[in-house]
């Protein structure tokens, strides 16, 4: 069924929409992040402008975590206070990566830049996620039994000031890290047009140690504001959010992340990190191709501004 | 119809100034774009009239029915290998070009069309092409032109149709244009020329006028005067939505 949509201008087929989305907030209910680096790449492909694929995408992201952190309440595993404290971070952030944004594109250079902060973080993220989890693996299989875990492994992250109590990931350290942390994801999603929550995900397992099981339900609580103020900078200052798009995105997304969440309670912390791991390694590698073989377009159009 | 059109033109031959004039018409001077909106055909007809027999000596009667739609400025940008890298280097901007342009005729262009021609009434996708000034931004800005008409023509938002306009009952032709679904709002200008030894001997235009109806329309015009409240609604939308899927699917479970 062929659907015009009235903001990207263009006619799709509303099923793809819907299966994509459902695809997308699967894994992102799965995983705790947006699905946001999913969603965009994805919208480009079927032939969405790139300006309403950014923003459109991050008003799905809205809609998959809000359904995600509602499954993820329930379970008790959302640490509010923690995510405020991430988002406060995260709105600084968001309002650099915006300056900075700007004057990539004044340059015109953003597309570059875009591409390799995806390469760069995912990378990274997806390399050092995946050799980890893989060792946790091993000696899971070779032992016949978990490690047994401390409470908690006392770092320099442990010796800053300004401390606070974040009861239900019982940690007891400075909010620097936070902010820190958030800064850095809302710096990240303004420039990559995602929610972050795959720097977020890793970012507080290993630099903030937080129990897993309150990492993705944090996560998607943060994501939530951070790509809500996103969309509305978008609808704001560039028109670009397309609702008749959005809602079929949502329409599958919201069902994907339920179904998600479920699948990836019953899955082990260490093989979700692994699949998650993969996924992100498999997105990097493919924009790295992208910048490293010959296009078989060499010449891009872009819409100009009127003098 | 196409015989009561004819009798209708034979019958008003009116004693005129030109030896053969165009007339003309359109299957419809509106496009509404729904939701279910999956491209449109347009239908463009008409006649050549003449007062005197045909000329013998003149050449064929030749016709060209362009169709171009709202221009935009454009940056086009070309990639180069840099280190490894495949990034954006040169770019060329052009200053206006349309974003639907479709050329249909009764013959190949460059016969049925001379130069001098094409530069006075801008027929071919080169000359529709304003690009101005542009020798000073790139060593090579044909080249920059040349993709653009590349890659529009494979998205088929250009179109050259060479030879499928049909002649019936010598005077009478017709066209078909069919407009794709990824189509911009705004008027789109139908010309029609009748051309001799590539040149042209009359001309006529029309217009269709292409806009969003009903919700498309509703949404458009929302996200475009009142942004703040469209993104407002936009995010309260994805609230209900994902709230009603927890909700429901809560509720199944239990």
């Amino acid at each position: 069924m062929q659907l015009y949509l009235p903001i990207a201008e263009v006619s799709v087929d509303a099923f793809l929409l819907l299966g994509l989305g459902g695809m997308v907030g699967f894994l992102s209910g799965m995983f705790g992040v947006g699905g946001g680096f999913l969603i965009t790449p994805l919208l480009f492909f079927i032939g969405i402008p790139p300006a309403v694929a950014v923003a459109t995408g991050a008003n799905q992201v809205v809609a998959s975590s809000i359904s995600g952190v509602l499954a993820q309440l329930k379970r008790k595993a959302v640490d509010f206070r923690m995510g405020i404290v991430l988002m406060l971070g995260g709105f600084a952030g968001s309002a650099l990566g915006g300056w900075v944004f700007a004057w990539m594109t004044h340059l015109g250079q953003i597309d570059l830049f875009v591409q390799l902060s995806y390469v760069l973080f995912l990378g990274l993220i997806g390399a050092m996620m995946f050799q980890e989890s893989l060792r946790a693996l091993w000696r899971a299989r070779r032992m016949g039994a978990a490690p047994v875990r401390r409470a908690h492994i006392h770092t320099w992250v442990h010796g800053l000031p300004l401390k606070m109590k974040f009861r239900a990931s019982g940690l007891y350290i400075s909010v620097i890290p936070p902010l820190l942390v958030g800064a850095l994801v809302g710096f990240m999603a303004a420039i990559m047009g995602v929610g972050g929550g795959f720097i977020l995900v890793p970012a507080m397992i290993y630099l903030l140690g937080m129990p897993t099981k309150v990492v993705v339900g944090t996560s998607l609580f943060q994501i939530i504001f951070v790509t809500g103020f996103t969309t509305l900078m978008h609808a704001i200052t560039n028109q670009t959010v397309d609702m008749l798009l959005a809602l079929l995105l949502i329409a599958g997304g919201v069902i994907g992340a339920q179904m998600g969440t479920r699948v990836g309670v019953r899955l082990r912390a260490e093989q979700l990190r692994i699949l998650l791991a993969i996924l992100v390694l498999a997105v990097s590698f493919k924009i790295a191709l992208d910048l490293l073989l010959q296009p078989s377009e060499l010449y891009s159009i872009t819409p100009g501004l009127l003098p | 119809m196409i015989r009561a059109l004819a009798l209708a033109f034979g019958l008003a031959a009116l004693p005129a100034l030109a030896s053969e004039e165009i007339v003309s018409g359109l299957s419809q001077n509106r496009v509404a774009i729904t939701a279910n909106f999956d491209g449109s055909e347009i239908l463009i007809y008409g006649a050549v009239k003449r007062d005197s027999p045909a000329p013998e000596d003149k050449g064929r009667m030749e016709v060209i029915v362009t169709v171009e739609g709202p221009a935009t400025p454009l940056v086009i940008r070309r990639k180069e290998k840099i280190a490894g890298i495949w990034l954006n280097r040169d770019a060329v901007t052009i200053d206006k070009a349309p974003s639907f342009y479709a050329v249909a005729t009764t013959g190949p262009l460059e016969e049925i069309l001379s130069g001098t021609e094409d530069l006075r009434h801008s027929i071919t996708l080169p000359q529709v092409i304003r690009a101005v000034g542009i020798s000073a931004e790139a060593s090579d800005p044909q080249d920059f032109v040349e993709s653009l008409q590349r890659i529009r023509l494979a998205e088929d938002r250009y179109r050259v149709a060479e030879g499928s306009v049909q002649f019936l009952e010598e005077t009478l032709f017709r066209a078909d244009v069919v407009l794709p679904a990824n189509l911009t709002e705004g008027n789109y200008n139908v010309r029609i020329f009748l051309t001799r030894n590539g040149v042209v001997v009359d001309n006529s235009a029309a217009i269709i006028g292409v806009r969003k109806t009903g919700l498309e329309r509703f949404l458009f015009r929302m996200a475009h005067d009142q942004p703040a409240l469209y993104g407002a609604a936009a995010l309260l939308l994805a609230a209900f939505a994902g709230w009603l899927a927890s909700f429901v699917f809560r509720f199944i479970r239990s």
